[in-house]
């Protein structure tokens, strides 16, 4: 148990006291304190969100504003491209994508958001990442942007298939949005972000809301008969069976965007060849990955029985071997699957769908086969 | 004539005669959460009081069960396996985890009765 003196120093997001009133079990997380659960448990929040709607509080996550200097989000664009592997520049407005800041090894100092709200770029970043983010931000684009922290807002997740006729009554042009559109929008007359996006595998949106209106909109959202409140140990089971990394466990500063299997999320400009190749930092060794394949890669695992193999299991290329190839990242019950899943880094000889392999739990060694992800199909209104 | 006992671990024992049948408590498996998945011990163990004897995992966790006397497992039960739902749903009736043969019954003294496990848990 967290001494008081601990608990007194967690940060609190504008939705806590809704949380305590909804039954929220509180626990620390990023240095926030939050729900990890409602009375409904982790396993029916799960599939209330992929059968109806969860509402998510991700305020503890880091909403930042790169306002370029010159005016034109272009400039903004290409000094964020000397920090991610990323085509920033060909984010049109009203897009986001998924991005990461690399390292000078090439690994991943955190992953992100970015999106183009025309005259600017607005950023959504890991919670435990957020202050290292900004700082290092200011450190490297201050000479062409202005950082903008914007710590007055709440950010709130909408996910599920019956999101869009809840978030429809509050904001005509919700349902008009596609996967990944993201910009300025009215929800109940408030002054909002909002983006069709999330990181449950589900359709849904993300609103970014002044803090002081937070409570009122989240309290208006769940009136909805078929929106339920979701904790942070559902969030963790829905992005887990949608095969989404966490930052901190399925990917950190020693993985790059190829071992990570991240490859999609970088573009061919950014590429070998590509018109703006490189220019990141670890770029030498992200692109010789690239080029030349990496030695490891993060894979799905799912086991042949009912136990869960959690984070932090060895894996083994056989029942009897010595030596580990391998290690979980992240691993759980998959609610909607019925089974466990989990996933984490091999041999790339050892990454190809259907292998077999062994993973170390109580001391018994578990059969495991490598098995494609999303584990549960993504439903993106594309 | 059964006797219910509690652990500071928050497993239950009913005693009838010599043959203790251990689970967890509701107070326990409210803490946990919905359970997803048990593990049991081999019937014929030889158990020593407090070693971890038996798991128990919810969708977030794995959680220790820990022998509460020393003895040897008579039985297990199987329906867990199938059903670990019913930890949440009758942790102290039909989600019994094991029976064991009580191999010293003095170990039983530093047990509590329900009202002092009611006041540890309150």
């Amino acid at each position: 148990m967290l001494a008081r003196d601990d608990k007194d120093s967690l940060k609190r997001t504008p939705l806590h006291s809704l949380h305590v009133t909804l039954g929220g079990k509180m626990v620390p997380f990023a240095g926030y304190d939050m729900p990890v659960q409602y009375p409904a448990g982790v396993l029916k929040e799960h599939l209330q969100t992929r059968s109806s709607a969860g509402l998510f509080d991700v305020s503890h996550m880091g909403q930042i504003a790169l306002r370029p200097k010159s005016g034109k989000v272009e400039d903004a664009a290409r000094a964020l491209e000397r920090l991610v592997p990323q085509d920033i520049l060909a984010i049109a407005p009203g897009r986001q994508r998924y991005a990461q800041f690399t390292n000078k090894d090439g690994g991943l100092l955190d992953d992100l958001m970015v999106a183009n709200f025309g005259d600017h770029l607005f950023l959504v970043v890991n919670a435990a990442c957020k202050a290292e983010d900004e700082a290092h931000l200011r450190a490297n684009l201050s000479d062409t942007c202005i950082i903008d922290s914007l710590a007055d807002r709440a950010l709130i997740a909408l996910q599920g298939p019956k999101a869009e006729a809840a978030l429809a009554k509050l904001c005509a042009e919700a349902p008009s949005l596609k996967f990944m559109d993201a910009g300025p929008h009215e929800v109940a007359g408030l002054a909002c972000f909002v983006s069709r996006s999330g990181y449950t595998g589900e359709d849904g949106f993300e609103i970014s809301v002044p803090a002081a209106e937070a409570e009122h909109l989240a309290k208006t959202l769940l009136d909805n008969p078929e929106m339920m409140p979701i904790g942070l140990g559902a969030r963790d089971s829905l992005r887990l069976e949608a095969g989404l990394c966490l930052y901190g466990h399925d990917i950190d500063t020693a993985t790059t965007p190829v071992e990570a299997a991240l490859e999609w999320s970088v573009q061919k400009s950014r590429r070998s060849g590509g018109a703006r190749a490189g220019g990141f930092p670890g770029a030498e060794k992200i692109l010789a990955h690239f080029d030349h394949g990496a030695s490891r890669r993060r894979v799905g695992l799912r086991a042949e029985g009912r136990a869960p193999v959690r984070e932090g299991a060895l894996l083994f290329a056989d029942s009897a071997g010595r030596e580990p190839i391998g290690k979980v990242t992240s691993g759980g019950f998959g609610p909607s699957l019925n089974a466990p899943v989990a996933m984490g880094y091999v041999p790339t000889a050892l990454s190809a769908l259907d292998t077999r392999l062994f993973a170390e739990v109580r001391g018994q060694r578990l059969p495991l086969t490598v098995a494609a992800m999303p584990f549960v199909k993504n439903t993106y209104k594309r | 004539m059964t006797t219910t006992l509690y652990t500071t671990d928050h497993e239950w024992l009913a005693i009838d005669g010599d043959v203790a049948t251990v689970g967890i408590t509701d107070y326990a498996q409210s803490q946990l959460g919905d359970v997803v998945f048990v593990e049991l011990p081999k019937v014929g163990r030889a158990l020593k009081k407090a070693e971890a004897a038996a798991v128990v995992e919810s969708v977030k966790a794995a959680s220790d069960v820990y022998a509460p006397v020393t003895g040897d497992v008579l039985e297990t039960n199987d329906a867990l396996a199938a059903e670990p739902a019913l930890v949440n749903s009758d942790a102290q009736g039909k989600a019994w985890f094991f029976k064991v043969k009580i191999a010293d019954k003095s170990e039983l003294g530093g047990l509590m009765d329900e009202a002092a496990y009611k006041a540890h848990t309150a």
